[in-house]
């Protein structure tokens, strides 16, 4: 299934080749050029039967991550954070490092011997460590190098009433997302970008923009889901189950209120839910899109994800589904000329 | 050439937040509109007006937006919550007026709170007196964004009034459209969007237009208020020649031209280096293969705030300097 080899596959920021090779391999027939530029976003473009605006939809490919620091002379590794991770969420969890995905697992000080007050805060990066299990420095020399990524080991699982979790939701739904629309859609003329390095600073959307200048563009992400029963409903930003997520403004983008207004509406026309994205924070690749040259279009399109950035990050099939009728929706009123 | 008190009224009173500059573009259209050669507005909402001359092509942005608040959620009894659209301080919106693109209007209060330092804009809420959800999603949509209301007042010595930053950056601009009649440069005035929210319409409009030269036209703060921190930028001391900002170290050789300018033309003038904040001048130099540029500051106290201060002859001197400035032949 697509998205759980997408999801399984390391992509941490600036190593995006596992994820960029399947979705190659999905895309190559069904696209009339495909490019991989020099940052190693890859650029596809499908040719339409008549092409009024130009339309870019994006999705990142990268996922956050960790990478190797140092090997110390037990043999233990020490790690950086690649991209937003809340160092509360590391301790105890399995992760696979380097290209020939060598297993460790985060240790930290067992809760015996910890002092009363370190139960009150989150153990700091330095004070944890990968265990691979080699006996010393020199064998875990051997396995791992200095500059490695890690990324979470996490199963693909489906559970609930129509639920996923998943390990890089953010943003392989938006990619699995993107590749579906470049499958599925005949005659409708767009660029589909899949860009690198988005979780470091919205690396590599700038260049693909400015090589591609669109006059509209659609971002699909992943995005925050929180909600818990106690909480203030305007403090939710997106909720599981209630359809794709639109942005209003984030840290990077306020988002065009007419073609906002035009999606809305074709959502409604077509009965499908949708939710707005209640919170400024954050951001996504449309803040180097909507001001590259002379400035174009764009909006964002999420699905929400609970527990973002983890290891167990939680969507909804529903979700996708909607998203998806919303995007083939769009997508035929652009083929007609009228978005 | 007289203070024009209903022209700089009228723009402080136009609705104009950051990605919504629609209203105020058009005010500013109609009255710049006999007095330039070209308009033209971009994708992002920019707007763009050549005077057309045979010298450099110099860029001088003045941004048309305004902060505001963006709501974000209309609960079941009809109150709305909203984030901030630029920089916000709760404190100053508590108990404020404010006012939408439809003209609704609505004021501004908190949640029960023990303590005043803890007030955060996430606690608070706008009320537009309706009594139910339906009736405020009649006039309010999640996304729409108001703005403070203030009241115009002026005396012989200031104007004190919301909204100066940047609409004096534009009143600025907008009278020096109308003082130069045969333009020695190719003069690009843009009144540009999305400035509060970090210099984006400056970013866009500067590579359509690719200019010679760029000069921005903002408020600065001032350092003559009780206690203020240390800043050597006052109210009627001037207009002020930027030297740096959080966004820009300005050209050196463009800054030492606008100092000759007004010394030889007896202009007021005082030197600003701000240790905070940014203007469009940090988006325009670093455009294509870099633009020499620099910016002319109104100094401004209690900015982002209701009652904005500036002092009228430094309004002026600051279009006597744009003015004999953008007359000089540049030979870079």
């Amino acid at each position: 299934m697509l998205l759980k080899r997408l999801t399984e596959a390391a992509g941490v920021s600036g190593n995006e080749k596992e994820v960029r090779d399947i979705i190659i391999e999905e895309i190559k027939d069904h696209v009339d050029e495909l490019i991989v530029d020099r940052l190693g976003n890859v650029i596809a473009y499908k040719k339409g039967k008549e092409d009024s605006k130009k339309l870019m939809i994006t999705a990142h490919m990268d996922e956050v991550g960790l990478m190797i620091t140092d090997i110390d002379n037990e043999g233990l590794l020490k790690f950086t954070t690649v991209g937003g991770i809340d160092k509360r969420i590391l301790v105890s969890k399995p992760v696979l490092i380097g290209k020939n995905k060598i297993l460790g697992v985060i240790g930290a000080k067992p809760i015996h011997l910890q002092k009363r007050e370190e139960w009150q805060r989150a153990l700091n990066i330095d004070q944890l460590y990968i265990d691979i299990g080699a006996k010393n420095k020199e064998e875990a020399e051997r396995l791992v190098n200095i500059g490695d990524y890690v990324s979470f080991d996490s199963q693909y699982i489906e559970f609930g009433d129509d639920l996923i979790k998943a390990k890089a939701l953010d943003n392989r739904v938006g990619c699995s997302l993107l590749i579906e629309l470049i499958k599925e859609t005949k005659d409708i003329g767009f660029y589909g970008v899949f860009t690198v390095m988005e979780e470091i600073g919205l690396v590599g959307a700038g260049p693909a923009a400015y090589r591609v200048d669109p006059d509209i563009s659609i971002i699909l992400e992943g995005t925050l889901c929180y909600e818990l029963p106690n909480m203030d409903e305007h403090l939710v930003p997106t909720s599981l189950n209630k359809g794709p997520a639109i942005s209003i403004m984030d840290r990077t983008t306020l988002y065009d209120r007419e073609f906002r207004d035009r999606i809305k509406k074709i959502a409604e026309k077509n009965n499908i839910p949708y939710q707005y994205r209640k919170t400024s924070m954050g951001g996504n690749d449309s803040g180097r899109i909507h001001t590259t040259k002379e400035g174009s279009i764009t909006t964002a399109i999420s699905v929400p994800c609970r527990n973002i950035h983890s290891p167990t990050s939680v969507m909804s099939k529903k979700d996708y589904k909607n998203t998806y009728n919303l995007l083939m929706a769009i997508l035929s009123e652009y083929k007609k000329g009228e978005l | 050439m007289n203070f024009n008190s209903q022209l700089l009224m009228e723009l402080v009173n136009t609705y104009g937040p950051a990605g919504n500059e629609r209203l105020i573009r058009e005010y500013i259209i109609g009255q710049i509109k006999d007095y330039v050669d070209e308009i033209h507005i971009d994708e992002l909402g920019n707007l763009i007006a050549r005077k057309k001359g045979n010298g450099k092509k110099i860029m001088i942005a003045a941004h048309m937006d305004q902060i505001g608040l963006m709501v974000t959620h209309i609960d079941d009894k009809g109150f709305l919550r909203f984030t901030n659209v630029g920089g916000i301080s709760p404190y100053i919106t508590l108990s404020q007026q404010v006012q939408f693109e439809n003209g609704t209007i609505g004021i501004i209060s908190a949640e029960p709170i023990d303590n005043i330092a803890k007030l955060k804009l996430s606690n608070m809420f706008i009320d537009i007196g309706a009594n139910n959800k339906e009736e405020a999603e009649e006039k309010i949509s999640i996304g729409d964004i108001c703005v403070y209301r203030s009241q115009y007042n002026e005396n012989d010595n200031v104007v004190f009034t919301g909204s100066l930053d940047d609409r004096i950056g534009c009143y600025v601009a907008i009278e020096t459209i109308k003082q130069i009649k045969e333009p020695t440069n190719d003069l690009y005035f843009v009144f540009t969007v999305q400035e509060e929210v970090g210099l984006r319409g400056a970013k866009t409009s500067a590579y359509r237009i690719d200019p010679d030269i760029g000069i921005a036209i903002d408020v600065t703060g001032s350092g003559d208020t009780p206690k203020a921190k240390t800043f050597a930028v006052g109210l009627n001391k001037g207009t002020a020649i930027k030297v740096k900002d959080n966004s820009i170290i300005t050209h050196p050789k463009l800054r030492q031209i606008m100092i000759d300018v007004a010394e030889k033309n007896d202009i007021p003038y005082q030197l600003e280096v701000l240790e905070y904040g940014g203007t469009d001048s940090g988006a325009i130099h670093l455009t294509k293969s870099g633009v020499p540029t620099g910016a002319i500051s109104i100094p401004t106290r209690y900015i982002h705030s209701t009652v904005e201060m500036v002092s009228k002859s430094d309004v002026q001197n600051s279009i006597k300097l744009l003015t004999k400035v953008l007359e000089l032949q540049f030979d870079f």
